[in-house]
């Protein structure tokens, strides 16, 4: 035999990258179920408790290819052990009982995995659900504008960081180089060829906005009453700080009487008594006179309530009379007695919806369980169409 | 690596080399190529370099590389089967791990010359996948990559129903079946006609029963390509490129444990002949030990370990040597068999040539071995009210046969195609040939309604559940319903 066996060679792989395509294909896969999913996974009690920047575990079902296969959990299998195995010994916990068919697994340790978990941070959830969120009827207004700040990669550079090299241009200019010298087959890499992407700081103006959100605490708010409302308010706050992030935020208690707290006390107080909204718009509006001018202001009064309240007539007199100050007026009502099988509002969202039938600048909604979180969200904030429908 | 390294890494390969043509080995010519960490995981999600895109082998390899972040799992090696072998080194190993690497390579190269099911594989599937992902990346650029994507998904959730014998049968053509069909009755030209026909000549051809397909079909991806309704020329290629490459793998799919276990054996056949240092040797025992031990996982096996365990002991007893705890051997007339001493290696390799993994393990996995590996069944059983997976039996012939059902049709449900003209509607009929192993119901409606896009029509899944013949259909509505018959 003459011709060599073997060989060995070391060519420059370093830039070889394919895999990374696909795999940004599958993470924005990910994100399609994520996005198809957001319903569900925004109501998670885990991820409203979680600190921003933590990061939560998102079960993605049905991203996997399926195929025709036996029942993972009804074989038997084969399993092999460190030595001693007796009949009888557990070598694994079973798939946990039917959360909603099957979460709390965890992917790659017992047989038969038909998903797993992606990790996120709140805050990559969080850009996911704002995606199509916007400030409806947001309008250019006030004087003193405030500058944002964001990046964007715009400029090409000789020097920068590893991670920032742009491969393609990298490629190109080894390519140019090499030809110069006449080798335009080879695609050896040199310092001098790398090219990184830099980026500029862009400002912009940022409108004035500001937004009460007002909670009903009364005695009638019950437990899921106030998760719910805790819910939909979090996912609120997270999108006016992370889209919005110069929005000031008024937070407004209310029972028999209205007061103004902080975030956290807006969070965890719970209180008793009886029930008196008007309340609540009187301050509002009282602190819109003092505070938010609205010719420089755009402002957006939230309040969630269970409609169970005293003197409606009184709420759509000042609701009526905010409409003229406010882009948009927010009532969301949360119904987990005999008034949700019939889809209908209490009293509260009655006087409110024959008052405000055709009027686009009062947005009502009903909240029934922890799924219809997203919707609502999605009717206060719809990126230019308001009419966008709750399920 | 440096030039030095390079050199001495070249050097020590060719000692490896004459080293295990010396035992006898007799693999393809290799090449070896030195690359960073990432392209072994590249490597080994597509399986073939220049293979084509989809999003799943995005998703292999960010799982491979997170598991080897997280220190749970690391490849060494990966080798390719063609003609030259091409073998990929990771180039921050130690020099000692080339060393071992390398001779586990030249154990699968020759297990890739030899063994029976790979005798039929395209030698040149490098080549030949890159023209595929080529035609496929022309394919995205024509008609958009999201519909050649969503096409691949559709294609790849059936991509397991191929006729593993496809390459060794030669097919009749549609020409071929017409004439058969024809002749079928007619007397044959033969010296005997008068002995065969005693009862009689039949003067015309006997009309038969459409039938379609004749027999029933196993390949269903073929099937499917040749008579799908309403399919594109690119998306029948599709089909043919994601079955053709499915062939190509599939001897490897049947022969892990063997594969593996051969190329175990011979590295450490190969190390323990090699002038290493104490402290390499040190290394390649520590490295050959984390290779050949229990997976970390009770719920699996490890290949290596099993593969490696089972061909040393079909080296001792072929060598004549008795252990504590050995029956003695009887051939099927109750005779002691004594074998003469030296045969081992010599079984060794005429093994590696013979078989696959479900005969491996039906005539070598032993009492003592299926105790020495610690190997048992295990099932899915309720313990005080929750569920565990709990170990069933370590009985070795019950271990045996479960491995070995678990590996028939290299672990997939057999699917025929029985009628592609069901109620004389053009529907598609197919059956599970159901041997106790119930399907996975939610996964099989969802590669249901995948068949109906790519046949056209209804189609209908003939299987067993609960010991009652069911049938499901998906419906044009792409609705599924299921009767129980």
């Amino acid at each position: 035999m003459t011709e060599p066996l073997y060989s060995v060679s070391t060519d420059a792989w370093d830039l070889h990258r394919r895999a990374d395509r696909d795999r940004q294909r599958h993470n924005d896969k990910i994100k399609e179920v994520i996005r198809e999913n957001l319903g569900d996974i925004i109501a998670q009690e885990d991820i409203i408790t979680a600190d921003r920047g933590k990061i939560v575990k998102v079960p993605v079902r049905g991203l996997e290819l399926p195929h025709i296969r036996f029942d993972p959990y009804d074989r038997e299998r084969v399993g092999q052990g460190p030595g001693g195995t007796k009949q009888g010994d557990i070598i694994a916990r079973g798939p946990a009982e039917e959360q909603g068919q099957g979460t709390g697994k965890k992917a790659g340790q017992s047989p038969g995995v038909d998903y797993y978990e992606a990790e996120f941070s709140v805050d990559e959830l969080a850009q996911m659900v704002f995606e199509d969120l916007a400030l409806p009827n947001l309008e250019e207004k006030g004087v003193k504008q405030i500058m944002s700040e964001s990046a964007v990669f715009n400029t090409i550079t000789k020097k920068g960081i590893a991670s920032n090299l742009d491969r393609k241009r990298t490629l190109l200019e080894a390519y140019r180089r090499n030809s110069r010298l006449g080798n335009s087959n080879k695609w050896e890499v040199r310092d001098e060829d790398k090219r990184f992407k830099n980026y500029d700081i862009v400002t912009e103006p940022q409108r004035n906005a500001v937004v009460f959100a007002m909670r009903d605490v009364s005695g009638s708010m019950g437990e899921f009453e106030a998760y719910i409302c805790r819910s939909f308010y979090f996912w609120m706050l997270q999108f006016l700080k992370t889209k919005y992030t110069n929005t000031e935020i008024v937070f407004i208690t209310c029972h028999t009487e209205a007061k103004e707290v902080t975030e956290n006390q807006f969070f965890s107080l719970g209180d008793s008594g009886g029930t008196r909204m008007s309340s609540a718009y009187k301050m509002a509006i009282d602190i819109i006179e003092k505070r938010y001018n609205p010719r420089e202001w755009n402002i957006y009064p939230f309040l969630f309530s269970d409609g169970y309240n005293w003197g409606d007539s009184e709420c759509v007199e000042l609701v009526k009379k905010m409409r003229d100050m406010c882009n948009l007026i927010g009532y969301g009502e949360i119904g987990s007695d005999g008034w949700q099988s019939t889809m209908g509002f209490a009293p509260l969202g009655q006087a409110y919806e024959e008052a405000f039938e055709h009027d686009q600048r009062v947005v009502l909604v009903k909240i029934n369980d922890k799924q219809d979180v997203w919707p609502a969200l999605k009717k206060f904030f719809a990126k230019g169409h308001p009419e966008v429908a709750a399920r | 690596m440096s030039l030095s390294e390079r050199d001495e890494l070249e050097r020590w390969i060719e000692i490896i080399w004459d080293q295990a043509r010396e035992f006898g080995l007799d693999p393809y010519p290799t090449h070896f190529e030195v690359v960073p960490q990432h392209v072994i995981y590249e490597l080994g999600a597509y399986g073939l370099p220049a293979r084509f895109s989809h999003w799943t082998f995005g998703r292999d390899y960010h799982r491979q590389k997170t598991s080897y972040e997280y220190g749970m799992s690391k490849i060494y090696e990966i080798v390719f089967n063609t003609d030259p072998c091409q073998a990929f080194l990771v180039e921050d190993n130690s020099m000692l791990s080339h060393k071992f690497v390398a001779a586990h390579v030249l154990g699968h190269c020759h297990f890739f010359k030899h063994n029976s099911y790979f005798q039929h594989t395209n030698r040149r599937m490098i080549e030949q996948m890159r023209v595929h992902a080529e035609r496929i990346a022309e394919y995205e650029k024509q008609f958009g990559w999201r519909e050649v994507e969503n096409f691949l998904d559709t294609v790849m959730t059936v991509e397991m129903h191929f006729d593993p014998s496809a390459p060794l049968v030669k097919r009749k053509s549609a020409e071929q079946h017409e004439d058969d069909r024809l002749r079928e009755g007619q007397p044959m030209n033969t010296d005997y006609d008068d002995i065969w026909n005693v009862a009689g000549r039949p003067d015309r051809p006997k009309p038969r029963a459409r039938k379609f397909p004749e027999e029933p079909e196993r390949d269903l991806m073929r099937f499917l390509m040749e008579y799908g309704r309403d399919l594109e020329e690119w998306q029948r290629d599709i089909i043919e490129i994601v079955r053709s490459e499915m062939l190509y793998f599939l001897p490897q799919m049947r022969t892990k444990i063997m594969n593996e276990g051969f190329a175990s054996y011979w590295h450490e056949k190969i190390l323990e002949s090699l002038d290493l240092t104490s402290e390499e040797h040190w290394e390649f025992r520590r490295l050959h030990s984390s290779v050949l031990s229990p997976s970390g996982s009770r719920a699996q096996i490890n290949p290596y370990y099993v593969g490696f365990q089972i061909l040393k002991d079909i080296e001792r007893r072929w060598d004549g040597v008795m252990e504590v705890g050995d029956d003695e051997e009887t051939d099927w007339m109750g005779r002691t068999i004594a074998r003469p001493t030296g045969e081992g290696r010599a079984k060794l390799f005429s093994v590696c040539e013979e078989d696959n993994d479900v005969t491996f393990l039906r005539r070598y996995l032993t009492d003592s071995l299926v105790k020495k590996l610690d190997l048992y069944t295990y099932k899915l059983q309720e313990v005080d009210g929750e569920k565990m997976w709990v170990v069933q039996d370590t009985d070795w012939r019950r271990v045996r046969d479960s491995m070995v059902d678990s590996m028939t049709n290299f672990g997939q449900p057999i699917l025929t195609v029985e009628d592609g003209d069901y109620q004389r509607h053009g529907e598609l009929y197919l059956k599970h040939a159901y041997d106790g192993k119930r399907l996975d119901l939610e996964y099989t409606e969802r590669v249901l309604k995948n068949v109906h896009r790519l046949w056209g029509r209804p189609v209908y899944l003939e299987s067993v559940a609960d010991d009652k013949k069911i049938v499901l259909k998906c419906g044009d509505n792409g609705e599924i319903t299921q009767e129980v018959a």
